[in-house]
């Protein structure tokens, strides 16, 4: 078997999920390449030669992936894709673009966001909002995945694999890049972060979100988000957690002023250990929290920063 | 322009659904069906079109079961003109689907094609893609700002670190993400207007699509739970609880 993973970086640097990818590839089992399309992408090429498990880096480096834009990467994919069993990429936002383009043009279909690998053509994913797992088996002679980075430990930086430039360029002229708005921070990327404090509906506003902050940074966490804390404009919307938001696995999840609708749960309860915060001894966030605390939030929430 | 704007019938967003016994599916009997919540934004962002001028005609259609009929009939009571169902009992794959799509895009001709990004029972977060695939257009997927002039479109898209504005060609396909718009709410003289719009009703035969998929669903879990931990006094306790049990801190 061959697999071609493609990267999700930035072009200066990979996104630490590619590492969690190429773990999936890693149980699958074969030969495992990976795609660096982008633009001045040297340094995310390099990067990915270090992970483990991966034999060859290939790197498409021009103007027309500059932007990871889904018409031009699939129409690079789907011929280089011919070539392997199985295509891979993150869950991401760039993924979930791009990926299904490639399925198409392959004429195969695509299993979206898997959580484990049973065998070569067997993989369970989560439905419904993670109410149930799906074990689905794939007939197609390409299979084309697309993975949770959250459900499969990051492979070591450790390999040293062969690169080699991909001379052929597809630029289907269909779209172009106009601009790109991205939150300046210095936490760690949300869904690689090791602490995640999310706040919602309850935390009131975009001013009072900052006890949210002022906790994530004393714990060197990333701040998440519920729908509705999004919707009422009190955080951006990358901070979104859950169903169609970012699924995040952290080592601890605290939950502040979040009711728990099924659809955030979605988001966060693989989480190792959750503590939720609220003043509604009832809400459906302590069903799946080890230690809930029955509490005001904005009296809570500066007291356990205080006190970390 | 015509707008054509796809929409799935799936389990209410409210229903927490339970897995069957014989872990062959989730159990649908019964439950609260509606129209999929990404859909609805992508039906108001087509009125929206029209209402601007910018589109002549919103199509609507849905591929599914009779009963999806009652969701062509809420996109028309929400301001479609017409609707067309693509009746089948199987449960169709998103490429599937999305070939009759591109079937119907030829047929009509439309400029724009918008949809939701995913449908909260699959999850799958695919068709648009495949369709913008088929047809050889472009995509706009996670739309949350939507401007049609000149012949091209710009959306601004949801993004992993924030917001992309990119600019495409028309014909288009655009998902719509959970900021799009807010949908209205269907008023009763237009549902009952609704009824009386025409739909036509189809096969996937008569587009000559070939439905059967080469992804078989073994089973069907429930996902294992997650039990209630323990309530904490105070702060002090929790502090505890986190650095000496959970050892998280």
């Amino acid at each position: 078997m061959s697999i071609l993973v493609i990267a999700d970086h930035h072009n200066s640097d990979l996104i630490p999920v590619t590492a969690n990818v190429v773990a999936a590839a890693k149980a699958i089992g074969g030969d495992i390449h990976l795609l660096v399309a982008g633009a001045d992408c040297q340094a995310a090429a390099e990067a990915g030669a270090k992970l483990d498990g991966v034999s060859k880096v290939l790197v498409a480096d021009n103007a027309a992936y500059a932007n990871q834009l889904a018409e031009n990467t699939a129409a690079l994919v789907a011929t280089l894709g011919k070539n392997y069993t199985h295509i891979l990429t993150g869950a991401t936002g760039n993924g979930k673009n791009f990926m299904p383009r490639i399925a198409a043009l392959l004429d195969v279909e695509q299993i979206s966001e898997i959580i484990s690998v049973e065998s070569a053509d067997t993989f369970k994913r989560p439905i419904y909002a993670g109410n149930a797992i799906a074990t689905v088996q794939s007939e197609d002679a390409i299979k084309v995945i697309t993975v949770r980075g959250t459900s499969f430990d990051a492979v070591a930086d450790t390999g040293s694999a062969s690169v080699e430039a991909i001379s052929e360029v597809t630029d289907a002229g269909l779209s172009s890049f106009v601009g790109e708005e991205l939150a300046a921070s210095d936490r760690p990327e949300l869904t690689a972060a090791k602490v995640v404090v999310s706040g919602g509906r309850g935390v009131g506003s975009a001013d009072k979100f900052d006890i949210i902050y002022k906790l994530a940074d004393k714990l060197g966490g990333a701040v998440g988000a519920t729908r509705a804390a999004v919707d009422a404009g009190y955080v951006a919307n990358d901070l979104q957690v859950g169903q169609t938001g970012k699924i995040v696995a952290p080592q601890l999840y605290i939950a502040a002023g979040i009711s728990g609708a099924i659809q955030h749960l979605a988001g966060m309860k693989d989480s190792k250990v959750i503590v939720a915060i609220n003043k509604d001894e009832e809400a459906p966030i302590f069903q799946v929290a080890d230690y809930g605390l029955v509490a005001d939030l904005f009296d809570a929430v500066p007291e356990l920063e205080g006190k970390l | 322009m015509k707008v054509l704007v796809a929409v799935k019938r799936v389990v209410d967003y409210n229903v927490k659904v339970r897995v069957k016994a014989d872990q062959s599916d989730v159990d649908l009997t019964n439950v609260k069906m509606s129209m999929n919540p990404f859909c609805e934004i992508a039906v108001e962002e087509a009125v929206r079109l029209k209402e601007k001028g910018i589109a002549t005609e919103v199509i609507a259609v849905s591929i599914g079961p009779k009963n999806a009929q009652e969701q062509l009939r809420t996109a028309m009571a929400l301001g479609a003109d017409r609707g067309i169902l693509v009746e089948t009992d199987e449960q169709l794959g998103s490429l599937a689907v999305a070939k009759i799509l591109a079937k119907i895009a030829e047929e009509e001709q439309p400029q724009v094609i918008l949809m939701g990004k995913q449908s909260i029972d699959t999850d799958n977060n695919q068709t648009t893609q495949m369709l913008a695939a088929l047809a050889g257009f472009s995509q706009g997927a996670f739309a949350a700002e939507l401007t049609v002039e000149d012949g091209k479109a710009t959306v601004a898209r949801e993004i992993d670190g924030g917001m992309q504005t990119i600019q495409i060609n028309l014909p288009a396909v655009i998902s719509a993400d959970l900021r799009l718009n807010e949908p209205r709410y269907a008023k009763l003289p237009d549902i009952m207007k609704a009824k009386k719009k025409p739909m036509d009703t189809k096969t996937p035969a008569d587009y000559g699509v070939e439905t059967a998929s080469k992804v078989k669903t073994l089973k069907v879990e429930p996902p294992a739970e997650r039990s209630a931990g323990i309530k904490v006094g105070s702060v002090d306790e929790l502090v505890d609880k986190l650095k000496n049990e959970a050892k998280v801190v």
